[in-house]
Formats: C-alpha cells, structure tokens, sequence
C-alpha cells in the first residue's frame, strides 16, 4: 500500500490492485468466520440454556429478598456480613440487584459458563469431527482460532449482560427505584447510576477474558469436549480455592480471580481505579500468554478428527 | 499466517524442520510470560531508586517547616499497616468490645449496635493493612473513608453533624457536633465523646501521627534529618526520631515530610527489636486541591438503618473510649489512678486497678480499660503472658511488637513502650 502513496501514478495503481482485493477477501473471511462462529455458539441449546439460567439468578435473589423482607423488615445484620455484597441495599433502590447478582454470579455462575464455552471451542469440533471440515476453509488456522476466541469473549459479554438486564428488570418490578448511594455514601441520580451498572457490566465480562484463554488452551490440548470443559472449570474451582487460602498471599495477586470483586470499586466515589487496572491489565497477560499458547499448539498440532 | 497452512491436516506430509518451527512457536508463550514476569519484577525496583535531590535543610528547620504548613485542603489515599506482632487483634477486639458492652451493664450488647457506630469500626484500623481515603477542607469539613472489599466505612464531618456509614449493612451514625466540640473534648482530655471527636482523634493522617511523635520529643530524643524520599509522587524530607535512652521499644521513627508544602506525608515506626514497621502510615496519593463540596454532603439512603447518638447506653457513660489506632497504646493518661515512673521514651504508667480489669487494654487493644472481661478472654490473656518475678512480687508480661505490659497479681497495671527488662526494673522502682 506504502508503495501506492509514494508513486501516485497510473502504473504504481496496476499492481496494488490485486493485494488490495485479497485482503479484502481475507477480511470478508474474516468476518464470515467470525459471524458464523458466533451464530453457532449462540444457537447451540446448550448455550441457551446457560443463559437461562444465568437469567434466573438475579430472579432468585430478588424473589428471596421480596420474601426475607415482606414483613417490613429490613435485611438482617448477617446479610451484610455473609451474603454477596450490596444485598441490604437492594430493599432501598433495585437497581442495587444488578450489582448484587453481579457480585453472586462472577464468582461462580459466570466463569463456569465461560468455562464452558471456551473448553468447547476446538475440542468440541474434534470430538463431533467437524474441525477439520472447518480448516478446510481457505481462513487458516491462526483465524479460525480467532474467531473462537472472539466468540467466547462475545458470550462473556452477552452473559453478563443476560444477569445484568435480568436483574435490571426484576429489580424494577420488585423494588423501588430511585437516587442511588454509592458506597461511598455520596448521591448519584439513577441515570449515573444506569450508567455505571452499564460500566461494571462490562467490567466483569472483561473480567473474564483470562479464563477464556486459558479454556481455550486447553480446549487446544485435547480432542475430547468434555474433557476440556471438566478441566477449565475445576481449574476454575482451584484457583478459586488457592485465592482464599492466606498462606499463598505471595501468589494470590497473579490469581487471574483475584480481582474479580474489585468491579464494586466502580461504586465509590471518586472511582479507585487501582484494583480495576490490576485485574484488566492481569486478564490481558493471561489472554496473551494463554492465547499465544493456545496460537502455537492449535497451529503446529496434528489434526486427525 | 499463510492460509495454505490448513491443508496440511494430518502428519503425513509434515516439511523437514517442522520440530523447528514448533518449538519457535511455542517460544513465543514463553517469551510473552517472561517479558511479563521481568516487567513485574524490575518496574518496582526501578521505581524504588533514585531518591529526589533537594537543597539541604536542618532538622530545626524541618520541622518549622511541619509548624508553618498551612494545608488545610487536601485529598487522597493513605496506606496504614500495623503490625503490633499479636496473634489475633481481630479476636481481641471482639473480647474488648464484648467486655465493654458488658462491663458497663447496658441492656444492649455490641452484637445489637450499630455497625456504623465509629467505636467498633475503628477498631479494625490497629490491625493489618487498611486503605483509608481522606478528604479535608478546613477545620469543618473532613471525611475519612475505610475502603473494604466490596464496601466501604465512611465518617464525614460536615460543619455541626458528623455521618458514618457502613454500606456493607446500610447502617449509619448520626452525631451532631456543636461548634466547639474539639474544644471541650480536649478539656476533658479524653476521647470519650468518641463520635464527636472522631475525626479528630483519630490519627489518620501522617499529619496528626507526626505531631504525635513530635510531642513526645525532648532532651531524650534526637531528631535529624535523614536525606530524601519520594512518596505519593511527592519530593519529600525524612525526619529521624530516634529515642536516646535504652530500653524502649521503639527503634525509631521517620517522617517523610512535603518539600513544597511541609505536610507530612509519612509516618513510619520502627521497633528496637528490627523487622518490620510496627505502624506505617503513608500516603499513596495526595492532592492539595480543595476537594468537591459534594464530598462532605450526605443523605441517609432510603431504608437504611440510622442510629442517633445516645442511642445507646453506655456511651454517655463514658465507658468507650477510642481506640488511637495502634499508637494509642501508650497509655491512658487522663485515668484515675494513673502514675507515670520514668520520662521520656521510657515512661511507663502504673495502674491501680481490681484484677481482671484493664486487661485487654494492656495487651494492645487499648479500648476495654474498665469493663469484666469474660473468663473465657481471661484464659485466653493468660496464655498470652510470660510469668515473671521481682522484688515487686510476681505477675504477668504480656508483649507485644511495640507495647509491653506487666500486670502483677495484685492488680497493678504496668504499661510502656520499653522492653521487658525495663519494665520488670520500673515495677520494683515503684514498691
């Protein structure tokens, strides 16, 4: 393209042409893998299910405070103390349900349907046989990778949004809206706060983007769908596990969850942007390194199913 | 990538110096991971070197320059650690607090109060690492945030109401403070009127610690200048306090102090014993802005649970005290029977108390000065102590990083920031 801009003239434009039409073909393969990538992911039952149930999360808690609290009182002390956080507030403002279901599904619900998903990615079409019908398509490997990552980032995404527009609208129904408290005890008027559940939101899914490299990896290093997920997600539950144990303090904060809750930070005021940096800036080393991982097994790798 | 890559689908016709190119592929996770792993290693330390040069300046003058600052508009992050080296203060401070409660027989026990009762909240701070935001306009304006995962404590003071919030339970404390509480509240010399003070007693800005250390300076301290430093992003002088007699705990104490504005902005304490900082209490971010007039403003939210000052019995009884952070410990001056042997850093204070009280407060807790501790604590304490004997009888040391504390069978307190030794020598001075 360089050489174009430099000889501006009719004869430089005859051979620019044709590299100018391959990558444009490139690039429509790109975005035909991707969309078709994406469509598949999200008409699978299986996928739609997770999603049911991530909806009904944010149904649960509500219906279950609505009742704790029917007889006028409020939320005891242990709620504040046990439960997820932001569940005493819920009574007050329903917008308050968002971030309780967020702060409830991202520990557990969330990565286990990420983990799901991206454990399926490869292994699952060498399990059904249908990869290397994929790699028959002149996009390559190194894209087709691509486009499974980007569509398990996609559901990441699509799911947090799923228990954030559930619990929005059962909030709504159940609960008064109004001003919102931020935990730092300043007034926000509900449309900041609208914004910045639209903010946490996308907090979380990008909160998960480790996860999905690494289930895609390991999606890369076996032929068996379910394996894949079974490892992704007790890999999940370890590292979980690992996180609360105070003796590993050392190794904690390169946890790819131990920054996970720190999306609430979104609720103070001014922000604390310090722990939101550490764990996007931790889910993009864990995307780099797992993805690169991911990039060379998936190209070198032998496939035969 | 080159697209023709996909056909090759099965080993068969695999190039000569594909191990090659595997392995150079798979070099590039690694690289990826070390690049990584050095970034996180070396930026730190990079960060660390390079101490600011600034003109030379005395101690005198460093700390007229601490007495001219006139910061009275200042927002941001202060990082306090304290390591007093007990094994659970948590565990102690529900005992403290339980022992309060029941000790002055109000019908409401701790479990019933509020949660945004400053008293129980601030107990928290003498243990471990806490991140607290500050915020400061003027004698009549201040807020002190305690930050917590996923929730946060907030104590505003906003011209004659003071607020605390607790949004981890939507609990808040109303206390109203009429204009010359500081005032009175120093008369009376003691923090008793705990909700009112709060902001005030609470030393939790490198300020306050520093004037607190600076009180305490006299012919048995040297005080010096001990080069720079660089914190929040700020070029700072160091102040060393170093005490001059042996025997004291404390090994010394630095105050990182603003080359521009004189305010400190760290506050570290070092035992005599070595190893880690006893309390260290430092901004991470610092702005002399004069922060947003919304920052002080608080509502109560809708629904949350508000308890008014007085509220409860006990507190007008003047059985809470504050606890005064972790350097607090050094003892209840303004008590009853309370008789100081020794001047300077060794100073200790001798209380003639019944047995059993006062227990708590000597092993660090410093907050359940007169209140019947539960026999369970009691069991507890002793564990905690070493016997020892003297010409003054035999009792109990009990010891921490930085406060040591001898009770004696018959219920003479001995408390100071000395080692055991001195201690033990104090309480036979006193028979």
């Amino acid at each position: 393209m360089s050489r174009a801009e430099v000889g501006a003239g009719a004869t430089a434009a005859g051979p620019v042409e044709p590299v100018a039409r391959d990558r444009e073909r490139r690039l429509w393969w790109t975005f035909g893998l991707l969309r078709s990538e994406v469509t598949t992911t999200f008409r699978r039952w299986r996928t739609l299910a997770l999603l049911g149930v991530l909806a009904a999360v944010p149904v649960l808690i509500g219906i279950a405070v609505k009742i704790e609290t029917s007889d006028g009182g409020g939320m005891g002390r242990g709620g504040g103390a046990n439960g997820p956080a932001f569940l005493t507030q819920i009574t007050n403002n329903g917008l308050f349900l968002v971030f309780a279901a967020l702060a409830a599904t991202l520990p557990v619900f969330l990565p286990m349907a990420v983990g799901v998903i991206a454990g399926d990615a490869i292994a699952g079409e060498a399990n059904g046989g249908t990869l290397r019908y994929l790699l028959v398509a002149p996009a390559g490997r190194t894209r087709l990778l691509l486009a499974k990552y980007a569509s398990t980032l996609a559901f990441c995404l699509v799911a947090t949004l799923v228990v954030a527009a559930s619990a929005l609208v059962v909030g709504a129904l159940l609960f008064p809206l109004g001003d919102v408290t931020t935990i730092s005890g300043t007034r926000i008027s509900f449309g900041d706060g609208l914004l910045r559940a639209l903010l946490i939101a996308v907090v979380v899914a990008a909160s998960l983007v480790g996860l999905a490299a690494v289930g895609l990896l390991i999606s890369t290093l076996t032929n068996s769908g379910i394996a894949a997920m079974a490892a992704t997600v007790g890999l999940l539950i370890t590292v979980q596990i690992l996180d609360t144990i105070p003796q590993l303090h050392a190794i904690q904060p390169y946890l790819f969850s131990h920054y996970w809750l720190s999306f609430a930070d979104l609720l103070r005021e001014p922000f604390y942007w310090d722990d939101i940096g550490r764990n996007l800036g931790l889910q993009a080393l864990y995307a780099a390194v797992f993805g690169s991982a991911a990039w060379a097994r998936f190209t070198t790798k032998d496939i035969n199913a | 990538m080159a697209p023709n890559d996909s056909a090759r689908i099965t080993a068969e016709d695999r190039e000569p110096g594909e191990g090659r190119r595997k392995a150079a592929r798979y070099a590039l996770p690694v690289a990826v991971a070390g690049v990584a792993a050095a970034t996180i290693g070396l930026v730190p330390a990079l960060a660390a070197t390079g101490d600011p040069k600034l003109p030379e300046i005395s101690a005198q003058q460093l700390i007229e320059k601490i007495a001219a600052s006139e910061t009275e508009q200042l927002s941001g992050s202060v990082k306090i650690t304290t390591d007093l080296g007990l094994p659970s203060l948590a565990g102690l401070g529900d005992l403290a607090g339980g022992a309060l409660a029941g000790g002055k027989g109000g019908p409401s026990g701790s479990s019933d109060g509020s949660t945004a009762d400053p008293n129980a909240k601030l107990m928290e701070l003498s243990s471990g690492t806490h991140t607290l935001r500050v915020a400061v306009d003027g004698p009549d304006k201040q807020r002190l945030s305690i930050r917590d995962t996923a929730a946060e404590y907030s104590l505003i003071h906003n011209g004659g109401e003071v607020w605390a919030y607790d949004s981890a339970s939507n609990e808040a404390y109303h206390a109203t403070a009429p204009k010359d509480a500081a005032e009175r509240g120093a008369a009376k010399g003691g923090e008793k009127n705990a909700p009112k003070d709060a902001l005030k007693d609470v030393p939790a800005t490198p300020k306050e610690f520093a004037e607190e250390a600076l009180k305490a300076a006299g012919d048995t301290t040297s005080v010096s200048v001990d080069g720079t430093a660089k914190v929040a992003g700020r070029d700072a002088y160091q102040l060393l306090i170093k005490p001059k007699q042996s025997g004291s705990t404390v090994g010394s104490i630095k105050v990182a102090v603003d080359a521009k504005t004189g305010t400190p902005l760290k506050f570290t304490l070092s035992p005599s014993s070595g190893g880690k900082a006893v309390v260290d209490v430092g901004f991470t971010e610092v702005d002399f802005a004069k922060p947003a007039a919304s920052t002080f403003d608080f509502t109560p939210p809708k629904g949350a649970k508000v308890t008014e000052e007085g509220d409860k019995s006990g507190d007008k009884t003047g059985a809470r005290e504050l606890p005064k952070g972790a350097d607090g410990a050094e003892g209840p001056k303004e008590q009853g029977d309370v008789k100081v042997i020794g001047e300077g850093w060794n100073a200790v204070y001798e209380l003639k108390t019944g047995a059993g009280e006062g227990i708590a407060g000597a092993a660090g807790a410093d907050a359940a000065k007169s209140g019947d501790v539960p026999a369970e604590a009691q069991q507890f304490l002793d564990a905690l102590g070493d016997k020892v004997t003297g010409k003054f009888g035999s009792g109990t040391v009990f010891k921490t990083r930085l406060v040591n504390a001898l009770m004696t069978d018959d219920g003479t307190v001995y408390v100071g920031a000395v080692t055991q030794d001195a201690l033990v020598k104090a309480a036979n001075e006193a028979k």
